[in-house]
């Protein structure tokens, strides 16, 4: 009686040790997923927190008087509209005459503003010769301004902005001609060295270009590779060479494949620089070996048992394969695409060695076009000496990430949609 | 048969590939070259695709040295036709320029750009010499009790270095070894600090290479910490340590001169003007250079390089002096405009 108490005792003892083991080890595992996310929202709220501003835009109203005699000339390109503009902002300020503050006051418009005439009237040649109230872009560093960023207080040699352009930018305020809209430019303009007039149209549609070349080629490529390798090579030394190549591929840091890039393609084949098709064959490249381990998992795991079915009613090896196996392997397979899709466009390093990595302004239209990708507009803004770069930057990774959020829940609902388990 | 039609699908995409190597048809400027220039040459190439017809040249931030490099691999449609650099070409690579068939270039000179020593506003401007830069950031220094031998550099605070400096600890954030700022960093301003001592000046007369080596070479046990080519980053780091120092060009002053100060170096302080009038020490010219032989080839060269020597892009009032370039006197300009002009060649 009494050992047994005494047993029961010492067992109950081990048990409450055990317990708080485990509440431990669960606490610990608790501890590190809160402080995974509590670094992921430390992530999303500071770059939210600095890009959501670049959503909105200041404009300017000018009343400009499409004068005749600056049209003159047939080619419209050549009509003077800046003159049009500083008319305008002197008639707005008479009293600014000499030719320092004159200069002041036609910096506080943005240089795109005589290109937003220039647009107007070649679409509507009538405008000759009438007075219209146009809302021109403001110039980046009044932007700031009215986003809070440059402070009036401080000494005027350590601003961007002097006392008197402040003077007038208030006059703008109080007769309601300036307000702050919804920046379309980020998204339908190329790249540009003045912030207000910077968009990621281009670099956009540049990664959709490379990114298309690099779908159209490893897609086939690896998963013609996976079924071979999988169903049809001979298990020797010469295949396990080649699995154990692939893995590593899979490792290599991806600027190797840029350097493989520009000695091959570039410099051998000749292929113009720059342009989406070098990109999407560097980026083909990378993702081949992630497509061919995803493709050869998800077609192992079709059990042995509908390939033995197939063959048992009388398919041949291919048909089994292409009836039977590839379409129940195909989720598993596209899975991997989409997250090597993913990786794909969020790389920057291999797309340096083949010249990517530049100023191209206008937007591409075909492969051959020079063209960038959105991680290297990113890079190349971040390196921009302008204020209102910063929270362009900070937008345009915002939109990099929807893009890859976007990519990786596909995959995720996809796989979770399509997934048979046996 | 599979395999027939896989030979001929093979020869077919081969000879596809082989025919989009006609680049024949390059129709815009291919820059390549300094990431110091590419602010200010961007900012000529997009006035250049608006206001022309031309299609904007594309510029790529490749460094100095990587663009001389692809600019001496040959003449061609498929090699680059103008590099910028934030140094002059080396001899070497002018020789092997001309070894690979680059044998007319045209120099040009675009204008200036200042080095900035910078501090947080929050903390008391810095007033430098020469000498002290050198003092603090070389790894070896002269002895202070025997000028003649070098030892491992000692000084851990600005006070050590010179009394009038205040006693913080000496931390400098400034561009990797990859960096042409770095470059022009040490060339101008350790080089002009080491030559203030008499035993190293000597020595820069003697042996050239051994004195370099001794002036180019920052110290590395954490004073001078290498804070990689992104000079926003160093803004923003200046901005949360205000007793460190940071070393960038004069545009990153000019945009954030609201919350950092430069330093002044032997007097004079990093404004437009001085740096303009060859007063601040630490200022360096800034180039680039043309083949001459795609002059007539890729549409719009000649057109590029006249707005470039434009009065409205680099003149002291032009976009470019707008961006923290700063513009060469009036006399220069006239120069290289005239080189331009005349497409003068260099002495290979």
């Amino acid at each position: 009686m009494n050992t047994e108490r005494q047993t029961t005792q010492r067992i109950n003892k081990g048990l409450q040790r055990r317990y708080r083991a485990e509440k431990r080890f669960q606490r610990a595992g608790i501890g590190a997923i809160c402080a995974a996310l509590f670094f992921l929202a430390f992530l999303f709220i500071s770059i939210f927190s600095k890009g959501y501003p670049a959503f909105q835009q200041t404009y300017m109203q000018l009343d400009i008087v499409f004068t005749e005699d600056v049209f003159e000339n047939e080619n419209l390109a050549t009509a003077n509209f800046p003159k049009l503009v500083r008319d305008s902002l002197f008639k707005m300020f008479p009293e600014v005459t000499s030719r320092q503050d004159r200069r002041a006051l036609y910096q506080l418009v943005s240089s795109g503003a005589s290109f937003t005439l220039h647009d107007m009237v070649q679409q509507d040649p009538s405008l000759i010769g009438t007075r219209q109230t146009v809302w021109v872009l403001a110039d980046d560093d009044v932007d700031m301004y009215m986003k809070g960023k440059i402070d009036a207080d401080e000494p005027q040699t350590d601003r961007r902005l002097k006392n008197n352009q402040l003077q007038w930018i208030e006059r703008f305020q109080a007769t309601n001609k300036i307000e702050k809209r919804f920046n379309t430019t980020l998204f339908t303009a190329g790249d540009s060295r003045e912030p207000e007039l910077a968009g990621i149209l281009g670099a956009a549609k540049g990664s959709l270009l490379t990114l298309l070349v690099t779908l159209a080629l490893s897609f086939p490529i690896g998963v013609a590779s996976a079924v071979y390798l999988e169903e049809f090579a001979p298990s020797n030394k010469w295949t396990d060479l080649i699995e154990i190549n692939i893995n590593n591929l899979a490792a290599v840091p991806s600027i190797i494949f840029g350097l493989l890039g520009l000695a091959i393609f570039i410099n051998f084949f000749g292929l113009p620089r720059s342009t989406p098709i070098v990109g999407g064959l560097v980026l083909t490249l990378m993702t081949l070996p992630t497509i061919i381990i995803a493709g050869r998992a998800s077609l192992k795991s079709v059990p042995p048992s509908i390939r033995e079915a197939a063959l048992g009613v009388g398919a041949s090896k291919l048909q089994t394969i292409t009836h039977h196996v590839l379409p129940l392997a195909l989720p598993g397979m596209l899975t991997g695409t989409i997250i090597g899709m993913a990786q794909a466009l969020g790389e920057t390093a291999p797309l340096l060695m083949i010249g990517m990595v530049a100023f191209i302004v206008d937007v591409p239209s075909g492969f051959t076009d020079p063209a960038t990708a959105l991680p290297v507009q990113i890079f190349l803004w971040s390196d921009s000496p302008e204020r209102a770069f910063t929270e362009r930057t900070s937008a345009a990774i915002m939109l990099l990430l929807t893009f890859l959020i976007f990519m990786n829940a596909t995959a995720v609902i996809l796989r979770k949609k399509f997934e048979i388990k046996w | 048969m599979k395999v027939k039609s896989l030979i001929v699908a093979g020869a077919v995409s081969l000879s596809l590939i082989g025919a989009t190597g006609a680049q024949a048809a390059r129709d815009y400027i291919s820059i390549v070259g300094s990431s110091t220039v590419y602010p200010f040459a961007t900012v000529v190439a997009e006035q250049f695709g608006k206001t022309t017809n031309f299609k904007t040249p594309k510029i790529e931030s490749t460094g100095s040295g990587g663009g001389f490099k692809l600019f001496c691999a040959g003449v061609g449609v498929s090699h680059a036709d103008i590099t910028n650099a934030s140094r002059a070409v080396k001899s070497s690579e002018l020789k092997k320029c001309a070894a690979n068939g680059v044998d007319e270039v045209v120099e040009v000179k675009i204008g200036y750009d200042g080095i900035v020593l910078a501090n947080s506003k929050d903390a008391k401007q810095f007033n430098l010499g020469l000498k002290d830069i050198y003092m603090a950031l070389a790894k070896h220094v002269p002895d202070p009790q025997n000028p003649e031998k070098m030892i491992k550099n000692p000084y851990k605070t600005w006070k050590d270095v010179n009394s009038s400096l205040p006693a913080n600890e000496i931390e400098v954030l400034g561009p990797p070894p990859t960096s042409g700022t770095r470059d022009a960093f040490v060339e101008l301003a350790m080089e002009g600090g080491a030559k203030k001592f008499a035993h190293l000046k000597a020595l820069r007369g003697e042996d050239k290479s051994a004195f370099k080596e001794i002036a180019h070479t920052l110290r590395e046990d954490g004073s001078y910490i290498e804070a990689g080519e992104n000079d926003n980053l160093i803004v923003q780091k200046l901005q949360a340590n205000s007793a460190a120092l940071g070393i960038f060009g004069y545009s990153f002053l000019d945009q954030n001169a609201d919350v950092v100060q430069g330093s002044m170096i032997d007097g004079e302080a990093p404004t437009f003007d001085n740096i303009a009038a060859g007063n601040y020490p630490v200022s360096r010219p800034l180039f680039f250079y043309v083949k001459k032989a795609h002059v007539d080839v890729i549409p719009g060269m000649k057109e590029y390089l006249a707005e470039f020597s434009s009065d409205k892009a680099w003149g002291s009032y032009g976009c470019l002096a707008d961006k923290g370039m700063i513009p060469m006197p009036e006399e220069e300009r006239q120069k290289y405009a005239e080189n331009i002009e005349n497409l003068k060649t260099m002495d290979m």
